[in-house]
């Protein structure tokens, strides 16, 4: 889950990594009021999950809390790269002297993680290391040992900051590396560091990332969800505790196995080139999958305006196909009248003769069976063209 | 021979008592896996009968080891525990340790990963993966053992379901070992791990790769084939029309900017001479005809 820079900037302040005064407003006049509290000259600064919103005039400085006011009216609602800014965040302005960079990230091609750091903040750090990687340090770090002191002075010696800063960036490192860790972060990035013209270094902007898997040992991660960028599909998928990702085609997919239900996207849109059609969603219905799963994923598929037509690609492992036949026919019991479109179903593997059985048998109007993945996928695109 | 399991590889099972762990060990019991006891702490002295079979269980795995004589185990422990399950195999010093368990927050994965390299007698495959099996020898996890028999095709892949398909798909040829090396960020054996132990393992003569949008290990994987895979490679990367910046299930499988594209890891592969099917079918197909031509 990525946070907003608001959530990240709280997450920091709360594990002692210094920030500047920031509050989240949803509303002109919240903007007001925060700006108010502040006192002085603020930053007006849209919240959205994506780079870019400077230039895209998702930034402002206002001089007054009435100006805040004015400029949060201009941002909210803005359109940024596709993303409606719902709130902004009132931050306080501070005469910056030097901007650094900062992060601490998962490094899956070394399997630990690594500090990036440099003086050279501010920009776009791909451009710094694309084009003077010399002034980016790039330093592992052993999960098991963490950023020490002595790690602390490497990084900072290896980023090149100036020592009237190291002490102060010393103690920003300690304290991000404890935040990493206590929440289980994948990603924390602090993108400019800045010192201020009084010769402060604090954390300026955030970007945090943080590990679903570890959800059960933070009930409070819960709160930092953003329930208003998921699509209502995807919405209804994640209370079923399904992995449902949706596309912009007409061809709806199940399958088990993420692997398998990528590849299953593929084939079909190949399959569906010919009629112009493509697939509608991603939906995983996992290793495990129950009859009940196997229902809950149908519906939310048949519930997509969308879809023309569905393609079911099962290859039973631990997944019975008994059992997802079982879903199948228990799925269209419970839908009736509301079930209208065609389902493409390929079994194969565990159980799979009981599981095609069980479909013939049940001989439901909308069900047809094609033996192979190839077979099935064209079927189902060409009756999603119709 | 076959890669990292054989016919005398004896198993213990972390978390043999819960539900998963009960009905997977039956499973691997049925495909003839010796598997010789199970591990939950505080649960040791017992005994669970299984398939017939009745296996003791231990507090650690070092007990069990130093009962049983096992040299492997897998791990079925439910997220919260695992890390926990994964540092016990490592202190016993186990050979092989293979992680099922699905949804491992990764910070616990990278510190027992460290823990394993820096210990330098385990070799981990996984979290998140389905095993490996070497037909009619040893089954070690939750790959079907009734897809297809021994031969002489050696397979390694991130997606367990995928394995599957693709064992499927080659079943008139067999395999000498199918790896399921799993999906998440941090994984203890590679790509590359595979493809050397399979160029090294005199029993296999082709190798099929699969891999999947995000990240770079196919990129490196085509590099190392370069370098000292000389035996056929056909590849295949799953996630060719995915939308940019989706997350798709595993963690591993975004697609954000140009890099980890599977138009990307293709090209990588075919600059190495592996042949790279569009679907597992095409895949099976340029694999038969290679195995084809060498008979």
């Amino acid at each position: 889950m990525d946070l907003f820079e608001y959530q990240a900037r709280d997450l920091f302040e709360s594990h002692g990594v210094p920030v500047l005064g920031g509050a989240v407003a949803f509303t002109p006049e919240e903007a007001e009021k925060a700006a108010a509290s502040m006192g002085g000259r603020v930053v007006v600064k849209a919240q959205v999950k994506v780079g870019g919103r400077g230039k895209a005039g998702g930034v402002k400085l206002a001089e007054s809390p009435a100006d805040a006011k004015e400029k949060a009216a201009a941002i909210l609602g803005m359109d940024i790269k596709g993303h409606t800014v719902h709130k902004v965040m009132i931050a306080q302005a501070a005469p910056i002297e030097s901007e650094y960079y900062l992060a601490i990230l998962l490094d899956r091609a070394n399997r630990n993680f690594l500090v990036m750091a440099s003086v050279a903040g501010g920009m776009e750090i791909e451009e710094v290391a694309h084009t003077s990687p010399e002034k980016l340090a790039r330093i592992g770090i052993d999960p098991n040992v963490g950023i020490t002191k002595e790690k602390a002075r490497e990084i900072i010696s290896g980023g090149q900051f100036p020592s009237d800063v190291a002490g102060q960036v010393e103690d920003v490192l300690l304290k991000l590396w404890a935040a990493f860790v206590a929440e289980d972060a994948t990603l924390m990035e602090i993108n400019p560091l800045v010192k201020t013209s009084d010769g402060k270094v604090v954390a300026l902007d955030g970007k945090v990332t943080l590990d679903d898997n570890a959800g059960f040992r933070h009930p409070n991660h819960e709160a930092l969800v953003d329930h208003d960028a998921a699509n209502p599909l995807e919405a209804a998928a994640k209370e079923k505790n399904l992995n449902y990702v949706k596309l912009d085609g007409q061809v709806g997919i199940i399958g088990n196995g993420a692997g398998l239900v990528m590849s299953t996207l593929d084939v079909v849109a190949y399959a569906g080139e010919k009629y112009g059609v493509k697939p509608a969603n991603f939906l995983d219905i996992g290793g495990g999958a129950s009859a009940q799963v196997m229902a809950d994923g149908l519906s939310i598929i048949l519930g997509d305006p969308d879809v023309r037509s569905v393609f079911v690609n099962v290859f039973g492992g631990i997944t019975a196909c008994d059992a997802v036949a079982n879903g199948i026919v228990q799925a269209l019991q419970i839908l009736g009248d509301k079930a209208t479109k065609p389902i493409v179903v390929r079994l194969d593997g565990n159980n799979v003769l009981e599981g095609r059985r069980i479909l013939n048998e049940a001989a439901h109007p909308l069900v047809q069976q094609l033996d192979t993945m190839d077979g099935a996928a064209a079927k189902a695109a060409e009756l999603a063209a119709k | 021979m076959a890669i990292f399991i054989n016919e005398s590889t004896k198993v213990i099972v972390q978390g043999m008592t819960g539900s998963e762990g009960s009905k997977h060990t039956g499973r691997m019991l049925k495909s003839g896996t010796k598997v010789v006891g199970g591990v939950t702490p505080g649960k040791g002295g017992q005994s669970v009968e299984i398939e017939g079979v009745s296996l003791p269980v231990f507090n650690t795995v070092a007990e069990a080891m130093a009962a049983t004589g096992a040299n492997a185990s897998v791990v079925f422990v439910p997220p919260k525990f695992a890390k926990a399950a994964v540092l016990d195999a490592i202190d016993s010093g186990i050979e092989l340790c293979v992680v099922i368990t699905e949804g491992i927050p990764v910070h616990d994965s990278a510190a027992f990963y460290a823990h394993a390299v820096a210990k330098g007698t385990t070799r981990l495959i996984g979290p998140n993966c389905p095993g490996l099996i070497s037909p009619g020898k040893s089954n070690i996890g939750i790959i079907p053992s009734d897809i297809t028999g021994a031969g002489r095709i050696g397979l390694v892949s991130k997606s367990g379901t995928l394995t599957y398909q693709m064992m499927y798909e080659l079943r008139d040829f067999g395999f000498s070992t199918a790896v399921g090396i799993g999906g998440d960020p941090i994984i203890g054996t590679t790509h590359i791990d595979c493809l050397r132990a399979f160029q090294d393992d005199p029993d296999t003569d082709a190798i099929v790769m699969i891999g999947e949008i995000g990240g770079d290990a196919e990129e490196r994987a085509a590099a190392f084939i370069g370098e000292y895979v000389t035996k056929p490679v056909v590849g295949y990367v799953a996630g060719f029309t995915a939308p940019e910046g989706k997350t798709m299930g595993h963690a591993g499988a975004i697609v954000s900017g140009s890099s980890g594209t599977a138009a990307a890891k293709q090209s990588a592969l075919e600059a190495v001479g592996v042949k790279v099917g569009k679907t597992p079918s095409e895949t099976a197909a340029l694999m038969r005809a290679i195995l084809s031509n060498a008979k």
